[in-house]
């Protein structure tokens, strides 16, 4: 909670988000090229899917921010509801956009990677779909901001419905899972080491890659969210000036 | 006072969804209209509406639950029916559950007990019919309550039907493949129980959220 009261003043972010976006901007893009690298050159090919797992390297941590970045909103959204905290919702409204489209990217590499490997440009299996239902609900939560009138009700009524949003997740990707199970089980994380280190290795550079661009790109978007409600107010306060 | 106040609201709302703007007759027809372009698309084949047919009443049940839930708060909002609620003591979450379950009886219920006419010109086997209506019954339950979360984020919006569809098509995910795989079951003899209890799961918790989840966002619409 310190950290949160300490950055809930708007002239305190500004000032340390200025230098820390572009410090993340560039951690990302050199840690994304590094790990591209890795991925293109060093990482060995698969003996049963050759060069076509590579693009794994850009599926993967897509996938891992698709779901890491709704978690983020809905935690930012929770903070937003019940703190009433000056920065959260901004937070929020600042990462849909970004975490939409890596859930877009997930979903072209997955079905770029499916045409040779499965034979398919798509598949309504158990995870795919369950990608989809999560753009859908990024897309919800984006209209959800563009068509309220003032930026307060839009921040609690898009707070309320990420809430919702994460709720019915769990019940979404469980029901979607028993309707429909094609996609091969879980690789990483699961104890017994499916991926070998020379694939390991270039993917988590990628996605810490990924993680910094996401933190640079959330913290330019709310800057500019937050001299656009500058500039709002000052217009208004001119205007009642007359 | 909760109580007393929620039962008002209930037979307010009863009466309102049930004369106001034709009830239930207008999503009836477009039931009957979207089920009735089916076979026109896919063919007349009885083997191929056989195998499509669960699912074509399932898509046109979850959209024609859709249809009253542009107005089921916007016009209270609109005319400070919700104003008033909120100044009167009624907890919120309790005239929205009213609602809820009012536009359900009204014309969820009508929906669930017309559907079985519809699977059975579909070529579904009419011994399953019962278990359509019941499933419908169920599920539609849960696109009130998930439909009706965003009807009260979209209340302050003209023209939020849309932006109420795009809410709530994600949401209805659940109900609608475990409500189609019951029915699916049903007409195969296989064993239909599972997916139907899973169902009434799904309702329950839309349930549970729904009150909260529309209360909130009327009060964020309200200020």
């Amino acid at each position: 909670m310190a950290v949160l009261s300490y950055f809930a003043n708007p002239q305190r972010f500004m000032a340390v988000s200025r230098p820390l976006s572009l410090i993340f901007m560039a951690l990302g893009v050199t840690l994304i090229l590094f790990g591209g690298w890795l991925g293109l050159f060093v990482a060995p090919s698969d003996y049963r899917q050759g060069d076509a797992a590579r693009i794994m390297f850009v599926h993967v941590p897509s996938a891992w921010l698709s779901m890491g970045v709704f978690a983020f909103m809905a935690g930012a959204s929770f903070v937003s509801l019940v703190w009433r905290h000056a920065l959260a919702d901004v937070a929020a409204k600042s990462a849909a956009p970004i975490g939409a489209a890596f859930t877009l990217l997930c979903l072209v590499t997955g079905s770029i990677w499916g045409r040779p490997i499965w034979g398919t440009w798509w598949e309504w299996d158990g995870r795919m779909t369950s990608v989809l239902v999560l753009f859908f609900i990024y897309l919800g939560y984006i209209a959800v901001w563009a068509s309220m009138e003032t930026q307060e009700k839009a921040a609690r009524a898009a707070a309320i419905l990420c809430l919702v949003g994460v709720i019915n997740l769990p019940i979404i990707k469980f029901s979607v899972d028993w309707w429909n199970t094609l996609h091969q089980p879980a690789t990483f994380f699961t104890g017994d080491n499916n991926a070998t280190d020379g694939f390991k290795y270039p993917m988590y550079v990628m996605a810490l890659g990924y993680l910094s661009l996401f933190g640079g790109a959330t913290l330019l978007n709310m800057r500019a969210e937050v001299m656009s409600r500058r500039a709002e107010a000052i217009a208004q306060r001119r205007a009642r000036q007359g | 006072m909760i109580f007393s106040g929620a039962a008002a609201t209930f037979i307010r709302e009863l009466r309102l969804a049930w004369g106001g703007g034709g009830g239930a007759a207008l999503p009836l027809g477009f039931f009957a209209a979207a089920t009735s372009l089916t076979p026109l698309a896919l063919g007349p084949a009885p083997d191929l509406l056989r195998a499509a047919g669960p699912g074509v009443l399932w898509i046109a049940l979850a959209l024609s639950s859709l249809l009253p839930m542009e107005r089921m708060f916007q016009a209270d909002l609109e005319d400070g029916t919700l104003d008033a609620y909120a100044g009167s003591g009624v907890a919120l979450e309790g005239v929205a559950l009213a609602k809820i379950a009012a536009h359900w009886l009204a014309t969820g219920v009508p929906l669930a007990l017309a559907s079985p006419i519809f699977w059975v010109m579909l070529q579904g086997p009419v011994a399953a019919a019962p278990l359509v209506a019941a499933s419908a019954l169920i599920g539609g339950a849960a696109f009130f309550c998930f439909g009706a979360i965003g009807a009260a984020l979209a209340a302050g919006i003209r023209r939020g039907g849309l932006l109420i569809a795009l809410i709530a098509m994600p949401l209805y995910v659940p109900a609608m493949i475990f409500g189609a795989a019951a029915i699916y079951a049903a007409a195969d003899g296989a064993s239909w129980r599972e997916p139907l209890m899973l169902t009434a799961a799904v309702a329950l918790a839309a349930a549970a959220v729904a009150p909260f989840a529309s209360a909130g966002a009327l009060r964020a619409a309200l200020d």
